[in-house]
């Protein structure tokens, strides 16, 4: 492994991480100057080249979206959304940034907003996540007073104006466009695509919707450089992450890693599977991605490196399942995410969701029959590519998975009506 | 109950809304942040509220309700004093999720979805609060708290009035 760098968690653990002052001591708004003082292209060009790729899920180019911006807006205004709706099951790592350190969040705001044009910028923050939302809107009022945002920057003639906006619940706004929806009033349905956000978003007007920990990037690559951030990562995406690791592991905790360290590296960074117990299956990146078992984790953490292991680097949620793990009523839990979180516009995703869920739901039950798991990947599979949005591709990873991996848990389910895991256990079935 | 009959905000929050309208490119963007402040205000969205909010934007109530019924954390009904919202999700489901929430029914003598019957506590399960690391854990009104035992939970239940 490379030398370990902290790019985003290196304040955590400081006294008042949250405070300007504590920002400040270790250089923090030092890259918002220099950027200031570089052209706008200058800036894009320099993510672009840093190799940074979004952290909210897809893995998109950062610079390349930036470069999506029409140059000539007919008079409208661009504007910054700041994706903070984290909802994907098994993440927590941009919580963490919002309350340990929302002012290097800030500023790496304010460079994006100077690179795309935008002025004016929504953070759109998960409903639930009140004490990061009063954390960050404390921190807005502190840079404010430091001239660090608002009008005319540190003297530069850039105005850079925040609002706030908090969800009300609703998985489905993490989605960009769900997201959009819902900050103009309305239930989140995502949008149809084309036009794509950066060119009709928020109001009508141009839109660059970045993550919250893809902007924090922002600041260190101005800081040290695009050559250094690659550097630090695989051929194809740079830099470091914060995993977000639970489940059966001695440390659940956000670990910061190259994106070129190992799952199994990470897992010994959170202290390994729990007391006692082994590795029986791994979740690399958040709930949509396909599971890994035990034998797959020597795989690199980065966008392509999970790609090529046949799941996704996502969200970076890691959920770590030792072998007391009853794999199908696991898939019993997630297929409940899923068929609750379905916005419902589109009928292979309403149907499906709902479908899978209760006839994994009925398995589980000892009262599934021989025919079911080989209708439920069929089913599945038949939607993906359908949809209006990726939430039902990202439903399908489990789907698939859980059961191609673990296929004799499932026949063993079916056949017995029991646990081979756990036998004598009883499931607890919701109603949905 | 609070919310029933015809309802209007107080004059402080009427002023709070229109402030919060002044604030986006488009008035309607302020429905939820509007809505949070009714649901302060009444504790809950009941239909009368949706009216007033409507009227407030100049939507229909019909509109209103479908924006109220798509996000979970607005109220359909009374809740009570405090809200408990257990996570079941994955991480928290591999730690005893469902342990948790026999214990709290047990101790609150409610199923999920109901009230005590002296208005204190509301018992919910929530989907991925994102706080994964603290497995098991539910939300009590606006604190996260976790990882939950049945000693933690005889606390929280301790404290709250
Ligand atoms: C169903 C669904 C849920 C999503 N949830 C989130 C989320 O909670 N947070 C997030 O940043 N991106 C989420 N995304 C990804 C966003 O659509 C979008 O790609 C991202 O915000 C772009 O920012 P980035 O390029 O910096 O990653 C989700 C996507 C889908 C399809
Ligand atoms: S795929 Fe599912 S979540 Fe996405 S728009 Fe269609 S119904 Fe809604
Ligand atoms: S699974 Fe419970 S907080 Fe994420």
């Amino acid at each position: 492994m490379p030398p370990r760098e902290r790019l985003l968690t290196r304040s955590f653990d400081l006294p008042d991480s949250h405070r300007l002052e504590t920002s400040r001591r270790s250089g923090g708004y030092e890259a918002l100057r220099k950027a200031l003082g570089m052209a706008p292209a200058a800036i894009t060009e320099e993510v672009r080249r840093a190799n940074l790729r979004g952290l909210g899920g897809a893995g998109f180019g950062t610079g390349m979206k930036w470069g999506f911006v029409p140059k000539e807006t007919g008079g409208k205004p661009v504007y910054l959304v700041v994706n903070a709706d984290e909802g994907e099951p098994g993440t927590f790592k941009d919580r963490y940034l919002l309350e340990r350190d929302p002012h290097l969040v800030l500023e790496g705001m304010a460079i994006t907003g100077f690179a795309v044009g935008a002025r004016r910028a929504f953070v759109y923050i998960r409903g639930e996540y009140v004490r990061p939302y009063r954390i960050l809107a404390g921190a807005i009022e502190e840079a404010a007073r430091a001239n660090l945002l608002g009008p005319n920057i540190l003297g530069s003639g850039f105005d850079f104006e925040i609002t706030l906006h908090r969800g009300a619940g609703a998985y489905i706004c993490g989605e960009e466009t769900g997201l959009l929806e819902s900050l103009e009033g309305k239930k989140g349905w995502p949008r149809l695509k084309p036009p794509f956000p950066a060119v009709v978003g928020a109001f009508g007007c141009p839109t660059v919707i970045n993550n919250v920990e893809t902007l924090a990037l922002v600041p260190r690559i101005i800081e040290r450089g695009a050559e250094w951030f690659a550097g630090l990562g695989t051929g194809t995406q740079g830099g470091t992450r914060i995993y977000s690791v639970s489940g059966h592991v001695r440390r659940p905790g956000p670990y910061e890693l190259p994106v070129s360290a190992t799952l199994r590296e990470l897992i010994e960074e959170a202290g390994g599977v729990r007391d006692g117990h082994r590795l029986k299956a791994v979740v690399p990146g958040g709930s949509s991605a396909a599971i890994l078992t035990a034998e797959e984790i020597d795989c690199t953490l980065d966008v392509d490196g999970l790609k090529a292991a046949g799941s996704m680097a996502g969200s970076a949620g890691v959920v770590v399942m030792d072998e007391t793990t009853c794999i199908v009523e696991a898939l019993y839990v997630v297929a409940r995410f899923y068929a609750h979180e379905s916005c419902g516009q589109c009928t292979p995703c309403r149907e499906s969701t709902g479908w899978i869920y209760r006839v994994v739901g009925r398995i589980l039950q000892g009262k599934g029959r021989p025919e079911d798991p080989d209708q439920i990947l069929d089913i599945a599979r038949k939607g993906v590519g359908t949809t209006i949005c990726a939430f039902y591709d990202g439903a399908v990873g489990p789907y698939l998975s859980y059961i191609e991996k673990f296929r004799p848990e499932f026949d063993h389910h079916i056949r017995t009506g029991g646990c081979d895991v756990q036998p004598g256990r009883v499931p607890v079935l919701t109603t949905h | 109950m609070r919310g029933a009959g015809r309802v209007a905000f107080s004059a402080e929050t009427l002023a709070r809304a229109r402030e919060l309208m002044a604030a986006y490119p488009a008035p309607r963007a302020a429905l939820l942040p509007v809505l949070r402040l009714a649901q302060e205000e009444f504790g809950w969205i009941s239909p009368e509220v949706e009216e007033h909010v409507a009227g407030l934007f100049g939507l229909t109530p019909a509109h209103v309700h479908e924006v109220v019924t798509f996000y979970h954390l607005l109220h359909q009904k009374p809740v009570g004093r405090h809200v408990l919202s257990v996570c079941h999700t994955l991480s928290c489901w591999l730690m005893g999720a469902e342990g948790i929430i026999a214990y709290l029914k047990e101790r609150l003598g409610i199923e999920e979805g109901e009230t005590t019957p002296d208005g204190r506590v509301t018992l919910l399960r929530a989907e991925c609060l994102c706080a994964c690391e603290l497995a098991p854990m539910m939300q009590v009104d606006d604190d996260y708290v976790g990882p939950l035992t049945r000693e933690r939970i005889d606390e929280v239940l301790e404290r709250l009035d």
